[in-house]
């Protein structure tokens, strides 16, 4: 084994002397009293490795010794993560002891004596390649499959498989062979290093499904392919982390994994509070056994905020392996950039933009290309989708990370200011956001086919209206009231009714922060109905009291159960007030 | 200074800059507490047998044969009772005149609370402040600072909210206080009888500006001590953390560390995160509150102090003077309390989220009529209404001299939204309306 010594101390930038070879990105292990801090090397200068600790270097001195692990960062796995509480190096939080974190105390992600039933799917003499499936083992309700290590390059062959039981995650499940005679035992567990990505996939097509998040100014108005890749950036406070909530509650995905990235530990507890109460719509179950949970919070250490965005994805690249969708979040990719500025200016490196790294652009699109949907070896689909929200400075979308991200995701969720300002939440800009896939024909063919016949026409009408609507708006500010035509101002509130009764939604109610689908055609149907209608008004004063009566209504029906009692009652209420005003 | 037995001393510099020094030394740890001629210091950089130390009150006049002793721990509090109705500097050293502290030595700036560990905060604080109680209302646990321009009355506002929360230890920690706003606080504790429950760690504008990197840590420490051993609830009060980033910035200067905006270090986010994310409250019923001031340039929050603190902090409270009613309000738009959803409604009336949100909401209508008034355009009658309204809601519910409990606020807007509007234009849940509208 390499050892060596630590020959400088910068905050968390050490500097070892080595007496042998190391490896870039290798982890190694700082011996200080009876605690070993891990690191992982960050640079080499002859025989100088530069490392940054995943710990605070309080108290670290001249001499200490250094040990070098041989391999990079790799997380554990295997069945049983689902539903973990993991920090972003995937030492699982629960198994730590006492209320403060301890430096140096390393938790197994996975439990090691725990047993699972084992059912074998592959056989004696098949051959088998990385990623394909040997059996499988039931997680909460989920068919986990026990695959192939990622690591096993080429062709092997089963020499042996276990008989249906109940077995140990460390017991043996099989033994491959390969053509050169090399042996492989294979348990429940696979190791495989976080910064490279899992390639055990046969081909990586274009998204050509929505995902439905029961978010309305997503699905309707910039939805989300399965499989895709998108970004919420905003200032603070304008709903980055409430509109994720949102998403992971109600998406259709089978997994969650939830990377809060150098945030607020305060938000990660009302997850650990609220999904194990909150039921997912589809499957009945709580919600918190769908999800896993990646915290590394602010006041963590910041080198193992950079690895917690990694060892997310790959997680998620695990099950999706075995043929599932996963939903990916990470609130804030912005930290995570931080956490290599920091690191890049203590070893002075030359800055970029806004003294962030020079590869920062490299280094979030090879992040992103990790997200998408595969068809695996077998011809089944697996999918990650990504959606990242980004923290820029000052609120100006015109900086690096923005940028960068702006260039590798999909679709654009910009949140404004001035929306939350005035509480329209979400305050998704519906001018500036897009979503690439609107216009994938895959796409739209999909959503003809599963949502509705002229689904995508009305859905760019919407739009439509809502653009004319800002003009109008414009218009009416810079001549006056009685400026402009009283057309107008119908243009307008008709505008308004789409922001009020579409865009906006209220994340905290029970029933309205829920629209699937259905829902969502129901009400776009509905209002494009009150678009095309002629309404005649005698004068300007007249207009934005009537159609407030018309929102209100419609909110209503938003905050009542579909097509129930009440919603109808709604309905007729507003049909009234529509006959009063409407002309042929 | 009374040197001890295992202590190193060396009087050796080789550099000397305006903040830091440099020697060759052995078996330094990392953040390692030192003297310097007798001046505070601390380990900031170890490059083989090259020590680089901070030293807090500045190098003026200090020679390369000076003293320097290295202590063997990172900077402490002592910790104990005895802290109670005392007054301290950066250092934790008394300046009341009062004894020394007995106590248990506790390093500084010490571990985070497994996020695991926590529990969702739920206890609602009252200040009496509708801006604050109505509008963003606080919660034990929370971190949230004041953003006020300097010539805002933010010292004041927060020592009123201090003082009626109901909580079992204030703990102020001041930076660049000047010295009428320490013995403003000192009068005030002291004419409320509080003093038993006050702990002050204060750098006045006569201390160095490097001490008041400490000072945070101190009242954090002071706090957790309180919060995690006595299980008492812990309100924070830290005045002012723009103060506070300034002398960060100016360290990492003298570090020669590229900055990033607004000649800030880049590492700006992580450590005021580190401060702010001592909030917490614990299982066993203790809790650690923070109440800041930032105080701004203009108010101007894009800039990277306020912007980097409204990222950590859990809402912020905006202070600014409504020329309309010609008082001091907490601005309904850029304010926020991100934790008012885990009490509105729930331990407080059911309509008060839906209060709320009608109110501001019109109270944004009022500003648009403003707008358009501004620019020479003729008013409606509903723009008329809310103007109308708006001065009203400013001068009962607004202004930061109200005293008031939470269901007369309520009531209060009730009130004025029959004055003015009707049941569509207030626009509230149908069966809220049924239950409290007082109009027609
Ligand atoms: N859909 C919504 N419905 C109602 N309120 C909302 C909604 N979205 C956001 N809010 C309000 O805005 C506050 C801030 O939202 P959130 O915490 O998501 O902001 P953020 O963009 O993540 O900020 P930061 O960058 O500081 O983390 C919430 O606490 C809530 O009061
Ligand atoms: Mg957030």
């Amino acid at each position: 084994m390499v050892k060596g010594k630590v020959v400088g101390i910068i905050s968390n930038l050490i500097t070892i002397e080595v007496d042998g070879p190391v490896s870039q990105n290798e982890i190694c292990f700082i011996e200080h009293n009876k605690e070993k801090l891990m690191a992982e090397v960050i640079k080499i200068s002859g025989n100088l490795a530069f490392a940054q600790v995943f710990e605070s270097s309080r108290g670290l001195k001249i001499g200490l010794e250094v040990e070098f692990s041989g391999h990079m960062l790799e997380v554990d796995l295997g069945p049983g993560l689902l539903s973990k509480n993991l920090d972003g190096l995937q030492n699982d939080l629960d198994k730590k002891e006492g209320v403060f974190l301890k430096r140096g105390e390393y938790t197994h992600a996975l439990d090691l004596d725990k047993k699972f039933d084992f059912i074998s799917s592959a056989k004696k003499g098949d051959e088998v390649h990385s990623g394909d499936w040997l059996g499988y083992v039931t997680e909460n309700w989920i068919e986990h499959k026990i695959m192939v290590p990622f690591k096993l390059e080429g062709r092997w062959k089963v020499k042996e498989i276990v008989k249906n039981g109940n077995y140990k995650i460390t017991d043996k499940i099989a033994v491959l062979v390969n053509d050169n005679g090399d042996e492989e035992t294979i348990t429940m567990i696979q190791k495989w290093p976080i910064k490279v990505a899992v390639k055990a996939y046969k081909e990586k097509p274009r998204p050509f499904k929505i995902m439905e998040t029961g978010v309305r100014i997503i699905d309707t108005f910039n939805p989300m392919a399965e499989g895709g890749t998108g970004f919420i950036p905003g200032p603070f406070g304008c709903g980055k982390t409430v509109l994720q909530h949102a998403i992971s509650k109600n998406a259709e995905a089978d997994l969650i994994i939830f990377a809060a990235c150098g945030e607020r530990a305060n938000e990660v507890v009302e997850i650990f509070k609220e999904f194990p109460e909150l039921i997912d719509p589809r499957t009945g179950r709580k919600l918190i056994e769908r999800t896993t949970i990646i915290c590394n919070t602010s006041n963590m250490p910041v080198a193992a905020r950079e690895a917690s965005v990694y060892t997310a994805m790959t997680i998620a690249e695990y099950y999706r392996a075995m043929g599932l969708r996963v939903l990916m979040l990470a609130d804030s990719t912005s930290r995570w950039a931080q956490a290599l500025r920091e690191m890049s200016n203590r070893m002075e490196e030359l800055p970029g933009p806004d003294a962030f790294p020079m590869d920062l652009p490299a280094i979030i699109s090879n992040f992103y290309s990790r997200a998408g949907m595969v068809y695996l070896n077998n011809g089944k689909i697996g999918s990650i989708t990504f959606i990242g929200t980004v923290s820029p400075a000052g609120g100006n979308l015109k900086e690096p990370v923005t940028e960068s991200t702006k260039k590798a995701a999909r679709c654009f969720y910009a949140l404004s200011q001035q929306r939350s300002d005035s509480k329209r939440y979400p305050a998704v800009d519906p001018i500036d956001s897009y979503s690439k896939y609107l216009e994938y024909p895959e796409v739209q063919e999909y959503l003809t086919k599963n949502v509705g016949d002229n689904w995508v026409d009305n859905v760019l009408n919407a739009k439509n209206w809502l653009l004319r609507g800002k003009e109008a708006f414009d218009q009416i500010n810079i001549l006056g009231d009685d400026g402009v035509p009283v057309d107008y101002h119908i243009t307008y509130w008709k505008s308004e009714t789409i922001d009020f009764v579409l865009m906006q939604q209220d994340a905290f109610d029970k029933i309205d922060s829920i629209t699937p689908f259905k829902r969502q055609k129901y009400m776009l149907d509905l209002i494009l109905m009150i678009c095309e209608t002629n309404f005649n008004f005698e004068s300007f004063e007249k207009v934005p009291p009537y159609f407030k009566r018309i929102i209100n209504i419609l909110k209503q029906m938003n905050y009542s159960e579909f097509k129930q009692d009440n919603f109808y009652n709604f309905e007729n209420e507003l049909k009234e007030v529509i006959k009063e005003r409407s002309v042929q | 200074m009374q040197t001890k037995a295992f202590q190193k001393i060396y009087t050796k510099i080789t550099k000397l800059s305006k903040a830091t020094c440099s020697l060759n030394a052995s078996g330094i740890g990392n953040e390692e507490l030192a003297f310097v001629d007798g001046r505070s210091a601390q380990v900031i950089k170890i490059d083989k047998d090259e020590v680089t130390l901070q030293i807090f009150k500045g190098t003026e006049g200090i020679r390369t044969d000076a003293e320097v002793i290295f202590t063997g721990n990172p900077p402490i509090l002592k910790v104990s009772d005895q802290l109670a109705g005392r007054f301290f500097n950066s250092y934790g050293e008394p300046i009341d005149g009062g004894p020394e502290i007995e106590g248990e030595e506790r390093e500084i700036g010490g571990p985070s609370v497994n996020p695991v560990r926590r529990k969702q905060p739920s206890e609602l604080i009252k200040t009496g402040i509708a801006g604050i109680d109505l509008n963003n209302t606080l919660v034990t646990g929370q971190k949230i600072p004041f953003f006020a321009d300097p010539d805002q009355p933010y010292n004041q506002v927060m020592a009123n909210v201090a003082l009626r929360a109901d909580s079992d230890k204030i703990i102020l920690g001041g930076m660049g206080l000047s010295n009428d706003d320490y013995l403003y606080y000192k009068n005030l504790f002291d004419n409320a009888g509080a003093l038993e429950k006050i702990v002050c760690f204060v750098n006045t504008t006569e201390d160095p500006p490097i001490e008041r990197l400490l000072v945070p840590d101190m009242a954090l420490t002071a706090a957790e001590y309180f919060a995690v051993n006595k299980n008492e609830k812990v309100l924070v009060l830290l005045t002012d953390m723009t103060l506070y980033a300034d002398a960060l910035a100016i360290v990492s200067n003298k570090m020669d560390q590229i900055p990033s905006k607004d000649s800030m270090p880049g590492s700006l986010y992580s450590d005021l995160a580190k401060i702010y994310e001592k909030a917490v409250q614990f299982p066993s019923g203790g809790s650690i509150t923070i109440i800041a001031v930032t105080t701004l340039s203009g108010g101007d929050i894009t800039h990277a102090i306020p912007d980097n603190t409204g990222y950590i902090t859990e809402g912020q409270l905006f202070l600014r003077k409504d020329s309309d009613i010609n008082k001091v309000i907490v601005d309904p738009f850029r304010s926020l309390s991100r934790l008012k959803q885990l009490v509105i409604g729930k331990k407080t009336r059911l309509d008060h989220p839906q209060v709320m949100n009608a109110a501001v909401r019109l109270y944004a209508d009022a500003a648009n009529a403003k707008t358009k008034r501004d620019n020479g355009f003729d008013l409606t009658d509903y723009d008329e209404r809310t103007i109308k309204f708006s001065l009203d809601y400013s001068n009962e519910l607004l202004a930061i001299d109200i005293n008031i409990d939470v269901d007369k606020m309520l009531d209060t807007a009730w009130e004025l939204f029959a004055k003015y509007f009707t049941k569509a234009e207030v626009a509230i849940k149908k069966d809220i309306m049924d239950k409290y509208w007082r109009g027609k």
